[in-house]
Parts: structure tokens; sequence; C-alpha cells
């Protein structure tokens, strides 16, 4: 037995554990302030019963799903219909595999690391199509199919605002992205790309206004209609993973991940885990805030927006921005 | 090192069972769920290979585009299953040749001294260990060396792409459209019109 293959395995098990508990435990919390900020704008009370400010609510919920008698359809396809979920809850931790928290805080520092992200991301459609297709149902399927439209949409924006900091970096490090914004954060020079980065977000994650994969006021509740217990709450954890996985990106592209708003005396001394903490709760309230407001999109204008309003313009502003670089010969080596 | 074996022992094994099983698979919905899972191993296998930059590439646009609209049309197509089995002797040693004459190339490829390689000298199936990343080597070789050809690559494709949108399109009389321009534009004026009604008769 080769001791140092032992340890070494220990070494990445406790590293993948370290950041797969923490991501669940947020999801609980994540999950409970957004049912506390949809309350405060309705002018609700929110969940209050459940601990302290009902702050276990969501371990409540947890438990009383699991509790529950999983369901398989008969008519469905049971091998897909199990793996769907699994394959959406493992793509959401997947990702977190290269983001680094703070200097050196990261499983795998890859050199193609927002590749991986933008790849993983790409994969989580597969959970939704296969869950809508093994259902043998026709909302199910009926959400699938918007889903994979949807999905594949806007990833070309996603894509070109990717291109567009990338020009800037020089890098596709996660790590080299965050430390090129130590002058100024993207989010200032690339302010247009950084909201339509966003909106785009939106859309992959199927959030509000973009959930049209689970409109609950036409297709019941979409892909995952058919879902009942264990499998329902792997779905439900790996929506809210990849939401802050998605913040996360977020941060990282465009908010200086890690570093401080200005690099001086009582902001630098906070810990870089903290500001990069601070940074995705801030996203993820803009994620709340955006569904408590805005009415959902229609399917043609979802589409229309994609197409017609966000790939052309990303694509002038990678034009754009490239030939800013090479005209004042700023682009980095 | 081991681990190194083991993996790719691992990742090839399931590409190759899941090719087979592309094949074999009753329901096509299943052979394009075992594709793209070949797809993945076979990603898995460019980064042993040391090209992370070419595994990523290949899921993102293989396994997240194209395999995703793959598996859209063959979800939606109603393919009777006992039809498509019919013609399989028909068919058989069609597929029979064409399999011999890839088995043919791939040995000639082994026989051949691979030091006469017709690029370079390097030996090939070796990972290239440097200092500079893959994903600035690939950008390097493709914007210099082979420039033209990667421009024509790209117009070849805008041509498809073109060529696909306008075999598709076809405009129907009746649809109506969404016109945000002329929407958001609307006023007091142009969306009220003031009549006198007369009494006791309608518009």
């Amino acid at each position: 037995m080769n001791y140092d293959l032992l340890i070494t395995g220990l070494i990445i098990v406790a590293q993948i554990l370290a950041v797969v508990v923490p991501v669940l435990i947020s999801v609980a919390f994540l999950v409970y302030a957004e049912r506390k900020v949809l309350a405060l704008i309705q002018l609700r009370r929110g969940p209050n019963i459940v601990g302290p400010f009902g702050i276990l609510q969501s371990f409540a919920d947890a438990l009383k799903l699991i509790t529950k008698e999983n369901i398989i359809p008969s008519g469905s396809n049971k091998i897909v219909f199990i793996l769907a979920p699994i394959i959406t809850m493992v793509l959401s931790l997947a990702g977190w595999a290269v983001i680094p928290f703070a200097p050196g805080w990261v499983v795998s520092d890859i050199n193609v690391g927002i590749m991986y992200l933008f790849a993983v991301s790409s994969l989580g459609v597969y959970g939704i199509i296969m869950a809508g297709w093994a259902s043998n149902s026709q909302y199910p399927f009926l959400g699938a199919l918007r889903s994979a439209a949807q999905m594949v949409s806007y990833e070309v924006s996603i894509g070109f605002v990717i291109i567009t900091v990338l020009l800037c970096v020089g890098s596709l490090n996660l790590s080299k992205i965050v430390l090129a914004q130590q002058t100024v954060w993207f989010a200032i020079p690339l302010l247009p790309m950084f909201i339509i980065f966003f909106i785009s977000a939106l859309a992959e994650t199927n959030r509000l206004p973009f959930d049209l994969p689970e409109d609950e006021s036409t297709l019941v509740a979409g892909f995952f209609t058919e879902y009942s217990s264990a499998s329902f709450v792997l779905f439900f954890l790996g929506e809210y993973a990849s939401m802050i996985l998605m913040s996360s990106m977020t941060v990282i592209l465009f908010l200086g991940g890690w570093l401080p708003p200005f690099d001086v005396y009582p902001l630098n001394v906070v810990p870089g885990v903290i500001w990069f903490t601070v940074k995705v709760i801030f996203i993820l309230f803009l994620f709340i805030w955006v569904r408590g407001t805005f009415p959902r999109y229609r399917y043609d204008q979802l589409m229309r927006l994609g197409w017609k309003v966000f790939l052309p313009f990303s694509l002038f502003w990678v034009v754009a921005t490239s030939g800013f670089l090479v005209y004042f010969d700023m682009l980095p080596n | 090192m081991v681990l190194y074996s083991l993996t790719f022992y691992l990742f090839s094994s399931v590409a190759v069972l899941s090719a087979l099983m592309v094949i074999s698979a009753k329901n096509p919905v299943h052979s394009v769920l075992f594709l793209i899972l070949s797809f993945v191993n076979a990603s898995g296998l460019f980064v042993l290979l040391g090209a992370e930059f070419l595994a990523m590439i290949l899921v993102v646009v293989y396994v997240g585009a194209v395999a995703v609209l793959f598996l859209f049309v063959v979800m939606m197509l109603d393919i009777n299953f006992v039809k498509l089995r019919e013609g399989f002797l028909q068919y058989l040693p069609f597929g029979a040749l064409l399999g011999i004459v890839l088995v043919i190339e791939l040995g000639i490829l082994f026989l051949t001294d691979r030091s006469s390689n017709i690029y370079n000298n390097q030996t090939p199936l070796q990972p290239i260990v440097s200092e500079v990343e893959n994903t600035k080597m690939i950008g390097q070789i493709l914007y210099t060396e082979y420039f033209y050809l990667f421009q024509i690559c790209g117009i070849i494709l805008l041509v498809a792409m073109i060529g696909s949108i306008t075999l598709t399109l076809r405009d129907k009389g009746g649809v109506k459209r969404q016109n945000i321009d002329s929407q958001n534009t609307v006023d007091a004026s142009t969306a009220i019109e003031k009549k006198k009604v007369k009494i006791g008769e309608g518009i």
C-alpha cells in the first residue's frame, strides 16, 4: 500500500468537502433569504416559525421532502428519470472546483478555468432535457424544449462577454482574471457587458423573469412536474447551487473577486474570502430583487432579446474592445 | 504514473463502450446520450494529453451546443423502431466495408515509421511540456501560419449558415409580429381616437 497516494487522496477529498459543504449550507440560507426578501417586497412576514426568525425553515423543508415517498411514474424512462436530477446536482457542484475564493484558496487552479466554468454551465441543460423527456408527459417535455432553446441562445452572448473580459486579461485562469482587476474592476470599463452578463446569467439559471422552463402559470411546474421527494430536492439544490455559481462567476469576471474596492488601510486588512462572500451575496440579492419586481417574459420576447439584442450588441463590444486595445497598444501579454 | 494510466484506461474504456452503445442502443435518445458520454470521455483524454483548451472546446461546442440540438431533434422525431431495424442486413456489407477500410488505414499508420512525419520531426502522441499555456500556443500557430486556412474555414461556416437560413426561412402571410418600437412610441394622440357618437346609434 502506497501511503503517499492515500494521503493525496484524503487531501483531495477534504478539499472537495471544504468547498461542497459550505456551498450546500449557503444554498439552505439562500432559500431562506429569498423567501424573506420576497416577503419584505410583498409586505409579508415570510417564514418565522422554525427556529429564531424562521432561520431553520429550509432545513425543515428539506427533511420534510426527503421523508416523503419518491414516486417514479410508470410510463417514464426510469434510468434517465433518476439520472436527470443527479446530473443537475453534480454539474452545479462541479463548477466550484475552479472558483478562487481568496488568493490560493482554490481546489484546482487550472489554466482554462473560465472555459471549464463555461463548459459546466452549458452542460446544465442536460439535466433539464433528460428530466423532461424521461417523464414522458406533456408539460415536462414542453419545459425541456423551452429550456434547450433558451440556454443555447443565451450561452452565445455569455461566450462573447467572456471573450471581452479575456481580451483585457490575456489569460483564461480565474485567479489571473481577478488579479488583472487590481487597478479597476471590469464592471466599470465594461459596464454594458456586465449588465448583459447578469441578464444572461438569469436566463442561464432559469430564474425569473426567464423561468419559462418551469413557468407555473402555463406548464404546472415545467420540467420537474413529475418529480417528488429526494429527486425534487436534488433539482432544487442544483438550481440554487448553480445560481450561487453564476453569481461567483459574475463577481470574478466583473467585480474583482476577492479584491477590496480600494486598496487602502481599513479595507485591505479584511480577508479576501469575506470580500468575495459579500459581493456574491450582493449579486444574489439582485437575483431575488429581479424575481420580486419583474413580470415573466413571453417566449418570443425571450428569443428576441437573446438573438436580436444581446448577440449583436455583445459582438459589437468584442470588436470595439479589441479595436480599442490594439489602437492604444494596451493588449496584455 | 499508476494513477495516470488508471485514469487513461477509465476514460478510454468508457469512451469505447459508450461508442458501442451509440450504435447498439434500441432507443435513439439513449444513443444520443451515450454519444454525449463518449464526447465527455474524449475530452477527459485530451486533458490527460495536456491539451486542456481542446478538451474544454470539445465540451463547450460538441456537448454544450451541437449535442443539445441533436437531442432536441431526436426527441421530437416520431421514429418507428421496427422499421429502423429492417434494413440492417441490407446495409451490413457496406458498413463492414467502411470498418475494414478504417482498420487498414489505422494499421498502415501504426506500421509506418513515425519519425518521418510530414509536419515536423516531433514524435506525436507525446504531451509537450512547456511553460507557455497551450491556449496561447494554439493562438500563435492558428493566427500566423494557418491564418488563411482559418479564415477560409470561417467563410465556409458563414456560407453554410446563410444557406441553411435561406432554405428554412419562409415568410408566411398573416403572422402577427410584435413591433416593440411602435409599441413604445404610442402616446395618447395615436392610441386614442375621439368620436362623436350620436345618441341612439352606435359607431
